[in-house]
């Protein structure tokens, strides 16, 4: 089988993940959640294996190279560091509320790279052949995937405050009623942040490290590297909210969501910047 | 005296501004909003390309607050300045006060701080006490940095804490911000960086800085001994490779193959990969075609020797060459760019294509003029800095990196162990304080109940 095949089915092994937690979150059965954590396993352990095909591939072609160099692998990777980190957060929480988000993204981030994205294995620009680069874009994405189940928690406590609002004095909604109380979801945030802020800082540190080493400069205020600040100010701006001005719940979701935009923005939007770092 | 003449309280009070962290976040979120316009705008660009772009009084405007060179703006080195007094004079104020807390004289304990604590476990034991104790009091020791053991009326406490230097882990995250900004500073003002162009077989010494607006002579030579590029099928470069020699004082002291990951370190000078391009030789031959009766006059040529044109029609010059030039929207390809002075008139430019010779017959002088018998030479294209910054730089990304390691995942834990006569054994009861209330510290709980069972059965 062919990484290219692989891939295509653990995109609807994502979605039937997805499918099987939205089921268990709305008719609060133990089975299909059971089979959705199953499921996303399955995925996870497919996709890995699809990017290790994809690296045998390059050596085959003579090319030798680890997969993790343009958008469409990077989506890729995204898609596994989500689904592994999500995982690790229901082992350890016990909490499958989250499974229907991460699933999600997963899915659609391997459902955009197959339908929009070239997959054809290419050789590396000289710039790119540096170690730095592999651990630059891993460290990167871990922090990226922190940060969007981070995400995926605000909206879950916005979703929460404000059917409850609403809704005060009613029987709580099939919805929220599953959703996790404010002080677990608050912490949780706080981990995903605290976890994602090293890997950013470490993903940015590394390529200085690089850029130092292959253009001689550590930093240069090329649109990515200034989009990853940005991100990385408005982080370190929420933990010193939440640290030392106490600030909890809506306040923190709220600047985790902006958070959460200015990294898009620097995985995504910054393509249509001109710079060294837009791939293709 | 009212308090705003009162220096102390002047300086008391400006203290106190730089301690709040509500400067620290509007400062932090400035720089996150300000640094947007950097990337919208494009940076160090031509004044006449801004000008047709954003229009006259936009431009005048955005002239006047730096947004084409923000990121060396007086305003935004404020806010980077203000960033780092903020965190200096936080840091001093608070670590003077949670010094003592951190680094106490002599240990203490009270037990009566862990009687409400959530995180907690409890069973009972076969064992006496005091047999417990002597399991339990060996295990704590080994692994918490202080451990104190309490006789009681029916019992034991057994105390353990370690990890109360982890709160010190914030100030290395602030340093290595400190670190990071100073090291920014020496760079900017100790270092340069700048570009040449070496063809192959020559040597340079000079390289222009920033936008080619000044030169900096190096005390050593550069000499480009060969430069090689290779592509892949696809036509994409695969490699480039220049091998270079340091010539200092008429003596190579270096040579050494540079790829783009690769660069040559000498003295303090990086020497780096970073383009390459073709370069006429100094010889070749520009051919006069007369138009009238097509007669073809040749004259071996270099550049900025002014040669004569046939019949005493005046002086022509080859000034320079480009690998490609834009002209009316239509790409000449390889050029020259001459200056032809016709006897007894004003000079004139005239543009000489390699790659399409019939172009200077649109410029209807008496003569077509083409250049032919060029040789090509490959140079390459590197860039030169010197950033003695780079070391305390590296320095803050260490702090930075140790730090928020130490902040986030370790943290200040106490616990302490009950035993109490139940029967004919023992009542025991484990509980645990961490700082700032980590989640992490029910694990530990569980995770050392766990073991002392495992103990008191063995
Ligand atoms: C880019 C700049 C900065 C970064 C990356 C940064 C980073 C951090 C981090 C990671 C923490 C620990 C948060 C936690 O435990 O969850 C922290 C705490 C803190 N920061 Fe900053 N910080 C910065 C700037 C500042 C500034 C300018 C101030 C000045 C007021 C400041 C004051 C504090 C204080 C008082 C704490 C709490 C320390 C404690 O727990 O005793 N920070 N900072």
């Amino acid at each position: 089988m062919t990484s290219s095949e692989i891939f295509s089915i653990i995109t609807f092994i994502y979605g039937a993940a997805a499918l099987l937690y939205m089921i268990a979150w709305v008719f609060k059965k133990p089975m299909p959640g059971k089979l959705a954590t199953a499921a996303l396993t399955i995925a996870a352990i497919g996709n890995l294996a699809g990017i290790l095909r994809r690296w045998v591939e390059s050596n085959q072609m003579g090319i030798g190279r680890a997969p993790l160099t343009n958008l469409y692998e990077s989506l890729i990777f995204f898609a596994l560091t989500i689904a592994i980190l999500y995982l690790f957060v229901e082992f350890k929480y016990k909490l499958r509320i989250l499974g229907a988000i991460a699933s999600l993204v997963s899915f659609l981030s391997m459902a955009y790279a197959a339908l929009k994205l070239n997959n054809a294995i290419q050789p590396l620009i000289p710039a790119l052949k540096s170690n730095w680069l592999i651990a630059h874009v891993m460290t990167c994405f871990i922090g990226y995937a922190a940060f969007t189940i981070a995400f995926g928690i605000s909206i879950m406590f916005l979703v929460k405050s404000s059917k409850e609002a609403k809704a005060s004095g009613e029987q709580p909604s099939v919805i929220t009623s599953r959703i996790p109380s404010f002080d677990i979801l608050d912490d949780l945030t706080h981990q995903m942040v605290t976890f994602g802020f090293l890997f950013l800082s470490i993903g940015i540190i590394t390529g200085a490290v690089w850029a130092n080493q292959a253009w001689g400069r550590y930093w240069g205020w090329d649109p990515k590297e200034t989009w990853s600040l940005v991100t990385w100010l408005i982080y370190a701006s929420l933990l010193h909210a939440r640290l030392m001005r106490g600030w909890k719940g809506k306040k923190i979701a709220l600047l985790s969501f902006i958070g959460f935009l200015a990294m898009l923005f620097t995985y995504f939007g910054v393509n249509l910047l001109p710079g060294l770092h837009s791939y293709q | 005296m009212t308090k705003s003449t009162n220096p102390d309280s002047l300086l008391r009070k400006i203290w106190k501004f730089f301690t709040s962290v509500k400067l620290s976040m509007s400062v932090l979120l400035s720089l996150a909003a300000t640094s947007v316009i950097g990337t919208v705008i494009p940076q160090n660009g031509i004044p006449e390309v801004y000008t047709r772009q954003y229009g006259e009084n936009l431009f005048n405007l955005f002239n006047a607050l730096d947004f084409f060179d923000m990121y060396h703006s007086w305003w935004f080195r404020a806010l980077l300045c203000l960033l780092t007094i903020n965190i200096t004079i936080c840091s001093i104020e608070r670590l003077s006060s949670t010094w003592k807390i951190i680094f106490p004289k002599r240990p203490s304990f009270d037990a009566n701080r862990f009687q409400k604590v959530k995180n907690r476990e409890e069973w009972t034991s076969g064992s006496s006490p005091e047999a417990l104790h002597d399991i339990f009091h060996p295990y704590i020791s080994k692994r918490f940095s202080v451990s104190l053991s309490q006789k009681t009326e029916s019992g034991y406490f057994i105390f353990g804490e370690k990890g109360r230097w982890t709160s010190l882990g914030v100030y290395a995250v602030h340093l290595s911000v400190i670190l990071m900004v100073a090291g920014g500073l020496i760079g900017s003002i100790f270092g340069f960086d700048g570009t040449v162009n070496i063809p192959e077989g020559e040597s340079a010494d000079t390289i222009f800085l920033g936008n080619h607006s000044s030169e900096k002579k190096l005390d050593f030579q550069i000499r480009c001994d060969d430069f090689d590029v290779s592509f892949y099928d696809s036509g994409m470069p695969k490699e480039y490779r220049s091998r270079l020699s340091i010539i200092k004082n008429g003596r190579t002291v270096t040579r050494q193959d540079i790829l783009v990951n690769a660069p040559l370190r000498f003295e303090g000078v990086n020497i780096f990969q970073s383009s390459y391009g073709e370069m006429p030789s100094d010889k070749f031959t520009v051919t006069f075609t007369e138009r009238e009766s097509g007669s073809l006059y040749d004259v071996e040529a270099g550049f900025d020797k002014p040669i004569d044109m046939p019949n005493g029609a005046g002086k022509f010059i080859v000034k320079d060459f480009r690998t490609s030039f834009e002209y009316s929207g239509f790409n000449l390809g390889k050029t020259f760019i001459c200056t032809m002075i016709p006897t007894g008139k004003e000079p004139e430019p005239v543009l000489v294509s390699v790659d399409h010779p019939r172009f200077d017959m649109m410029r209807q002088g008496d003569f077509v003029i083409t250049i032919s018998n060029v040789l090509y030479k490959y140079y390459t294209g590197l860039q030169v800095t010197r950033d003695p910054g780079v070391p305390v730089v590296y320095a803050g990304f260490l702090f930075m990196i140790i730090g928020c390691y130490i902040t986030f995942f370790m943290f200040h834990q106490t616990i302490c162990i009950q035993l109490s006569n139940k029967g004919a054994g023992a009542q025991v009861v484990i509980a645990g304080i961490s700082g700032k209330h980590r989640p992490g510290m029910n694990t530990v709980i569980r995770r050392i109940s766990h073991h002392l069972k495992q103990l008191s059965a063995a």
